[in-house]
């Protein structure tokens, strides 16, 4: 750790101020990386991590402040800039084009080769340099072949071959399987070691703790801590710095009894929009008062499976149940009607009509009953009325219900849809990822909610990528890999071993062998 | 933080004052400020109008006069301004329905042909005897002028949602077809001595004009405005009261604006694109049935110069609104009669284009924000 703070500082970030309409997103923030560390940067969403290092990366331009590399004092206008400065960033959403091979996304933008694609030879170059570092991926294979995790070595794998010696991974996590995670964690310690410098910015805490050297904080644009040493802080004095107030872990779940069946799933199969199998016979049942976490890496029949229960997307095979009634196939109007709620994953497609007001979409499942409906007119005094009370008790924070839902943010619009969702009193509920996006103020606000529903007696399938969530609020969790169930973990035990079992189930293997395998 | 370097100011080729930037609106703006910027946007198209008659060597504030007196002059040439209005404001109402919904109808033409065949059919087939009161014509002529153009409507509607056929090609497709099927029944069918037109409607089928009632109130004579355009206003706040305050309306806006959260509402989206296609084409028919019966009172061809096409542009200047296409259509009609004044082509429509031009323009100021910053002030 001694020599560390003797290494070079390869980045300064000197009084970065950047501005947004109404926003300060960045106020005076420094920020430095030492050359061979993971300085990890750590914030809720919206604090301006995402801004600061945008900056770094050539994406925007400050306001005022400046930036060193190197000890030199630059000016990014561009991100060719930046990379020219040896600064490449990783983003969240990755920027391959999924049609061609790995090396020809990696050569995509570049100068050289000038005119003729010798391929062969920079396939070469490509798995030496793969070889290297760690980060094992064909090079003739196409993007669309590739796992996440692999198209995300494929993005790293990039910006080394740019010359990158710092590069800034936002959010890299988010998108991977535990055992994924490992990998990357594993490939970013070997890159240090070699000499690079990694900005590895995120919301987890678990996962600074694990990876970096030092942290520091962002919050609301501002730096509440600075480059601190892992070993000098704890978990919760970080969390602490990122909210501004001590942060309950742990969720009050009252102990009670499910009752009756409520949803009822046997083997349903489904076809996701390419027409491929999404769901390959999955079964389950939710019951009253309980919550059913549903586990699994993105894209593995989870969106489809909360599709077809809520009459969005027709099954092919199976039977769904709603109170023992076959509602299989039927439209989404026969769901809402059996109560049946939904927060989809997709707010601003899916959730909400954009540029129709608070009002407009508040009352999108309510319309149809007294006292909003009067025979085939609407009551619009009723209606605003309502949407008022919805605003004043789920904190809905805009001038007026005759604002247009575009101009919310993430977690005012998600507020509106849960507002929407909930007050219907459902019978079941089904919520995709109630609170990806948001900060963790408002996360425990959601995790709030959703347990009131729960003592209230609605059924709950809670569909999420976020381990720890599914954790603190299920009482059963199922885990979906490839549209079939791999198995179920009853109770809430928090353990290791617990969410070993899970992170294997979620890439593949079936709860029965799990069992076999470690004892 | 007293070491901080001021950041190295972007080279600057020329230097203002001040800074104009151009920032997202955040927040809603204020009602009045569309009215504003629309009526800002007239204004500018009408300056730069007349700088380009002047440069033409006209004397633009002679020409603008003269297209003023010539369509709002008098309480005669206002009346031909509002007959000229009573098919705009009938065809841009079932644009704006239809619009509203993202359905692309560019078939108010084909529509309005229809409703024009169906109302001659009532009195040409025949089927009410020639004797037949006038509130017996009237109804008749209105119902199969509608159901004919709905029907017109009904078609592109039914392909869209049963078979996902484009409403763009279909609609417009319809609409040759439409002026076709009208010159079949004037050329062979109703040709009155070989002319390709009908012969004169009994006065029965006649919508009411003004003048009809010059007997008692003598400085009524010569009006030709008629019952159409209480038709037409009368429509006006019957869509306006659908789209803003019944269920249906809800299900329409919603539709337009979010086909999925529509779905996701459990509204039935086939459904409501064949009854909007109805309803637009019904009202695009009322319009033809109103012109037949209260302008040209026989069928022949060009009956339209084009309505159907004008009332897509208006419906979009009037940002849908059902309220407001009677005004705007009101202004349309009025340049339509003054243009023909001035000029049979060219500057009117000239005119028409700028002013399309800058209102389009202008919603840009309901999207972004223009500030002017003095320099120095915003760091």
């Amino acid at each position: 750790m001694e020599s560390e703070t003797q290494s070079p500082l390869v980045v300064e970030m000197r009084g970065i101020v950047k501005r947004f309409p109404g926003v300060l997103a960045n106020d005076h923030v420094d920020f430095d990386l030492r050359k061979g560390e993971i300085h990890a940067l750590l914030g809720e969403n919206g604090a301006g991590k995402s801004t600061l290092m945008n900056v770094l990366a050539g994406l925007y331009h400050q306001d005022a402040g400046s930036v060193l590399i190197n000890g030199q004092l630059v000016s990014l206008s561009s991100p060719r800039d930046a990379i020219k400065h040896g600064v490449g960033m990783i983003h969240q959403h990755f920027m391959l084009v999924p049609s061609q091979t790995v090396t020809e996304n990696i050569l995509l933008g570049l100068d050289e080769p000038r005119f003729l694609l010798r391929l062969s030879e920079y396939d070469r170059k490509v798995e030496e340099l793969g070889e290297h570092y760690g980060l094992k991926v064909d090079p003739r294979a196409k993007i669309w072949q590739l796992s996440v995790g692999e198209q995300q070595r494929v993005e790293i794998l990039k910006m080394l071959y740019r010359g990158a010696q710092v590069l800034i991974m936002d959010e890299p996590t988010a998108v991977l399987a535990p055992q994924e995670i490992d990998g990357l964690f594993h490939t970013l310690r070997s890159m240090v070691a070699s000499g690079k410098s990694i900005i590895f910015i995120s919301h987890k805490l678990q996962e600074v703790m694990a990876i970096a050297d030092r942290v520091s904080v962002l919050r609301k644009g501002k730096v509440t801590a600075a480059g601190i040493k892992k070993a000098d802080i704890t978990r919760q004095d970080l969390a602490k710095m990122m909210v501004g107030r001590d942060v309950l872990f742990k969720v009050d779940k009252k102990v009670q009894e499910p009752g009756k069946v409520v949803l009822s799933v046997e083997n349903l199969q489904a076809e996701n929009d390419k027409g491929l199998p999404a769901l390959r016979g999955v079964s389950f049942q939710v019951r009253t008062g309980e919550v059913v976490g549903l586990a699994g890496v993105a894209g593995n029949g989870q969106g489809e499976l909360s599709q077809v229960i809520t009459g969005l997307r027709s099954s092919t095979g199976g039977k769904i149940s709603l109170d023992g009634e076959d509602v299989t196939n039927r439209p989404a109007l026969s769901a809402i009607r059996h109560g049946v709620s939904y927060v989809p994953e997709d707010r601003t497609h899916v959730g909400t009509a954009p540029n129709l007001d608070i009002t407009d979409n508040v009352i999108m499942k309510k319309y149809r009953q007294p006292p909003i409906s009067r025979g085939w007119t609407l009551d619009s005094a009723e209606a605003v009325r309502y949407a008022n009370e919805l605003k004043e008790s789920y904190e809905i924070v805009v001038p007026s219900v005759k604002t247009s839902v575009r101009l919310l943010s993430g977690g005012n619009l998600q507020r509106v849809i849960l507002a929407r969702e909930i007050s219907g009193q459902p019978s079941l509920m089904v919520a995709v990822q109630p609170t990806r996006g948001l900060d963790v103020g408002a996360i425990e606000g959601v995790h709030r909610l959703l347990m009131a529903q729960r003592e209230a007696g609605a059924a709950i399938l809670l569909i999420s990528e976020e381990l720890e969530e599914l954790l603190s609020l299920s009482d059963r969790i199922l885990v979906i890999y490839e549209g079939r169930i791999m198995g179920e973990i009853v109770g809430n035990a928090e353990d290791q071993a617990t969410i070993d079992a899970i992170g294997l189930m979620m890439t593949g293997t079936p709860f029965e062998k799990i069992g076999k395998g470690t004892e | 933080m007293a070491d901080v370097q001021p950041s190295p100011a972007p080279a600057k080729r020329w230097a203002l004052p001040f800074n104009i930037r151009v920032e997202p609106r955040l927040t809603e703006p204020p009602r009045w400020y569309p009215l504003f910027t629309s009526f800002l946007a007239v204004v500018i198209a009408l300056i730069i109008g007349g700088v380009i008659i002047a440069f033409v060597g006209g004397n633009p504030f002679a020409s603008y006069a003269h297209i003023a007196r010539a369509s709002l002059g008098s309480v005669g040439v206002f009346s031909d301004t509002l007959v000229k209005a009573t098919p705009l404001i009938l065809v841009s109402l079932a644009a704006s329905v239809a619009f509203r919904m993202k359905l692309w109808n560019i078939g108010a033409e084909g529509q309005f042909f229809l409703g024009a065949f169906g109302a001659s059919a009532v009195v040409l087939i025949p089927l009410l005897p020639e004797t037949a009161s006038r509130w017996l014509f009237i109804p008749l002529c209105m119902l199969a002028g509608i159901l004919m153009g709905a029907l017109w409507g009904f078609i592109p509607g039914f392909l869209k949602a049963k078979y996902n056929v484009n409403e763009i090609i279909s609609s417009l497709m319809m609409n040759y077809i439409a002026v076709q099927w009208n010159n079949y029944f004037i050329y062979a069918i109703w040709t009155e001595g070989g002319f390709q037109m009908s012969k004169v409607f009994t006065k029965n089928a006649w919508l009411p004009r003004l003048t009809d009632l010059s007997a008692s109130i003598p400085w009524l004579r010569g009006l030709t405005v008629h019952l159409g355009f209480i038709f037409a206003v009368i429509a006006a706040v019957l869509v306006w009261y659908i789209l803003f305050r019944s269920r249906w309306g809800y299900e329409i806006r919603l539709i337009g604006d979010n086909p999925q959260a529509a779905r996701y509402a459990g509204i039935n989206i086939t459904r409501n694109i064949i009854l909007v296609m109805m309803l637009s084409g019904g009202l695009a028919g009322l319009a033809g049935m109103s012109e037949i019966t209260g302008v040209v009172h026989r069928l022949q061809g060009a009956i339209s110069p084009g309505f159907g096409f004008t009332g897509i542009i208006i419906a979009w200047l009037s940002k849908l609104n059902p309220l407001v296409v009677v005004p705007v259509s009101i202004l349309f009609g009025a340049l339509i009669l003054a243009g023909r004044e001035i000029q049979p082509s060219g500057i009117p429509k000239m005119i028409q284009g700028i002013i399309l031009v800058c209102l389009i323009a202008s919603d840009f100021l309901l999207r972004y924000r223009v500030v002017i910053a003095k320099r120095g002030e915003e760091a």
